[in-house]
């Protein structure tokens, strides 16, 4: 059914109303306005967004409280640790205050340092020294591969290059890469790193070498070889190469090599030395918190007579350490027991061999602040030697 | 000392023409990726209030600049977000959806150390995750050993995404 209404005047209304092709102009004439009016809101966009970063730019150099400079591409950082040994030995000590100063001088080259201050005071006849640990300048030369050289971290163990007190527990570093890793070891020399694929990692390096007494007390001892890179001698340089895998979360597996074809450099009977080492470095999410497990083991041979003589052509060490951290309202606890054996005269059938069982815990206020508590038992092969105590630390980096 | 030397000089004659940061995808890239070729015109989330506060909470610092580019279409939004590793800025882009985490991955990186946590096995653990009451992530992350402070530094970006997320969608 259809319906036809008609208004009355409806003829005239009829009559007023634009043709189609009016009505057509009008449409194009909006149409173009439209555009027209698009086209300007998108101008006045582009316009806000370029003052808005104008103004960002200047807020921040505001901020900063000067213009752009040198130290713009300078970054200052640190850490330090406090410690009170208990026992025999009841002390307190500033056992290490560090600085490290980096530069960028292109994206592509920079400066690395770190400056440490040992037990507060340096100077002749005080308890403490102050050393550089590393100056070097780091090339990106390629695609995941740098090139490093000068006064820099031998790449072996799990201290010696990451030993901020935050990232490990017991408030004295432990004996392994203490006696047998001279851990704080820097060298002077050229390096290679960077990564394999699939997870590995590699490191090639060649640098100034370790320096021991062929006589005397300290003879063939590793930790008292070093030469610190202070007017160090350089007849025989050595090589170090170190071969790392991480390609699954939480774990690290790392071995490394190193040959100097005369450890006393020299000085004595001719000593080539071998060291070999490798860790596993993990850690699991588990429970409320995470579980971790560290293990190294490092072994040096040194082939000469004179240091067979001495039980110190074979030297060893190893350590396990098992730990939980978990999550508490004030910071992170973490809990750990490590047992550590090594012996630096393994060479004959003198009984040498050292351990040490530690139990203790650390708390982190925050990430990188630490509070440690640590007991340990000491077993040496001379009753004397022992010094069972209790270890209180405190440490922070920046 | 002569042997030292040769081999000292045969490792510098090594040195290769120097490169550039290690740039594992271009930002543009990860953007046409995560909205598969269709990316929408950024929107901004300003830094002051709420959203500087909650950036200093999770960031321990107040966050330069004055605001925040996203990229936001289909209940999803995408974040280039820095925070420094050691020494060096982090790039890494971050896409929340639903208010989980899809995706995260790292753009452009420049610390000498740490690489690994660009691979998957390291950021795919963050996929799902969502933030709770404390503004931490729903779960822990397996780190990797040598690299804690850029582990720590991806951390803190995820849950900046997530904690920005929430406030552009509020309407910050």
């Amino acid at each position: 059914m259809a319906y036809a209404i008609t208004l009355p005047g409806g003829a005239a209304l009829a009559d007023n109303l634009p043709t189609r092709e009016e009505m057509w102009q009008v449409i194009q004439a909006q149409q173009a306005q439209i555009e027209a009016l698009t086209q300007k809101v998108e101008n006045t966009d582009e316009k806000v967004e370029a003052t808005g970063e104008v103004v960002e730019t200047i807020a921040e150099s505001a901020g900063s409280g000067s213009t752009p400079g040198w130290w713009d591409r300078t970054s200052v950082g640190g850490y330090g640790e406090l410690h009170y040994n208990g026992g025999d030995a009841a002390e307190v000590d500033l056992h290490r205050f560090v600085l490290f100063f980096d530069h960028e001088f292109t994206d592509d080259i920079r400066f690395v340092s770190e400056f440490e201050l040992e037990h507060a005071l340096s100077g002749e006849g005080k308890n403490g020294a102050a050393e550089v640990e590393q100056a070097l300048l780091e090339f990106d030369v390629a695609e995941f591969h740098q090139l490093r050289a000068g006064l820099q971290l031998i790449p072996v163990g799990i201290l010696n290059e990451t030993h901020e007190p935050n990232t490990f527990y017991g408030t004295e570093r432990n004996q392994i890469e203490t006696n047998i890793i001279p851990t704080t070891w820097w060298e002077a020399g050229v390096g290679v790193n960077g990564e394999l694929g699939g997870g590995f990692s590699y490191d090639l390096m060649y640098h100034s070498g370790l320096q021991v007494a062929a006589t005397g007390a300290s003879a063939f001892n590793i930790r008292s070889g070093r030469q610190k890179v202070s007017q160090a001698r350089a007849t025989d340089g050595a090589t170090t190469g170190r071969v790392r895998w991480s390609g699954l979360p939480g774990l690290s597996v790392s071995t490394t090599a190193q040959y100097q074809e005369d450890i006393t450099q020299g000085t004595g009977e001719e000593t080539p030395a071998v060291l070999v080492e490798g860790n596993v470095d993990a850690t699991y999410a588990m429970g409320p918190g995470s579980i971790g497990f560290r293990a190294l083991a490092a072994f040096w041979d040194l082939d000469s007579s004179a240091a067979a003589a001495l039980g110190r052509d074979e030297q060893y060490g190893w350590y396990v350490e098992p730990s939980y951290k978990f999550d508490t309202e004030w910071g992170d606890l973490g809990f750990f027991a490590q047992y550590a054996e090594w012996d630096n005269s393994a060479g004959d059938n003198t009984d040498s061999v050292f351990s040490q069982t530690r139990l203790g815990a650390n708390f982190w206020p925050t990430p990188d602040t630490v509070i440690k508590l640590d007991y340990q038992l000491d077993n040496a092969p001379t009753a004397g030697a022992e010094d069972n105590r209790l270890n209180l630390g405190m440490g922070y980096q920046f | 000392m002569r042997v030292f030397s040769l081999n000292l000089i045969i490792l510098l004659a090594a040195i290769l023409p120097v490169h550039a940061a290690d740039v594992f995808l271009e930002p543009n890239v990860f953007l046409a990726e995560v909205f598969e070729g269709d990316v929408p015109s950024p929107s901004f989330l300003w830094l002051k209030g709420d959203v500087k506060e909650t950036a200093k909470e999770i960031l321990g610092r107040n966050m330069g600049g004055l605001r925040q580019r996203y990229w936001q279409a289909d209940g999803r939004t995408v974040w280039i977000v820095e925070e420094i590793g050691k020494t060096r800025p982090i790039t890494t882009g971050i896409s929340v959806k639903d208010g989980a985490v899809e995706r995260v991955q790292i753009l452009i990186y420049r610390e000498s150390h740490g690489w690994e946590v660009r691979y998957p096995f390291f950021t795919d653990q963050f996929q799902g995750m969502t933030l709770d009451a404390e503004r931490e992530t729903s779960s822990r992350v397996d780190g990797i050993s040598g690299a804690t402070l850029s582990v720590r530094a991806i951390v803190k970006l995820v849950r900046l995404s997530l904690a920005f997320d929430q406030l552009a969608r509020d309407g910050s």
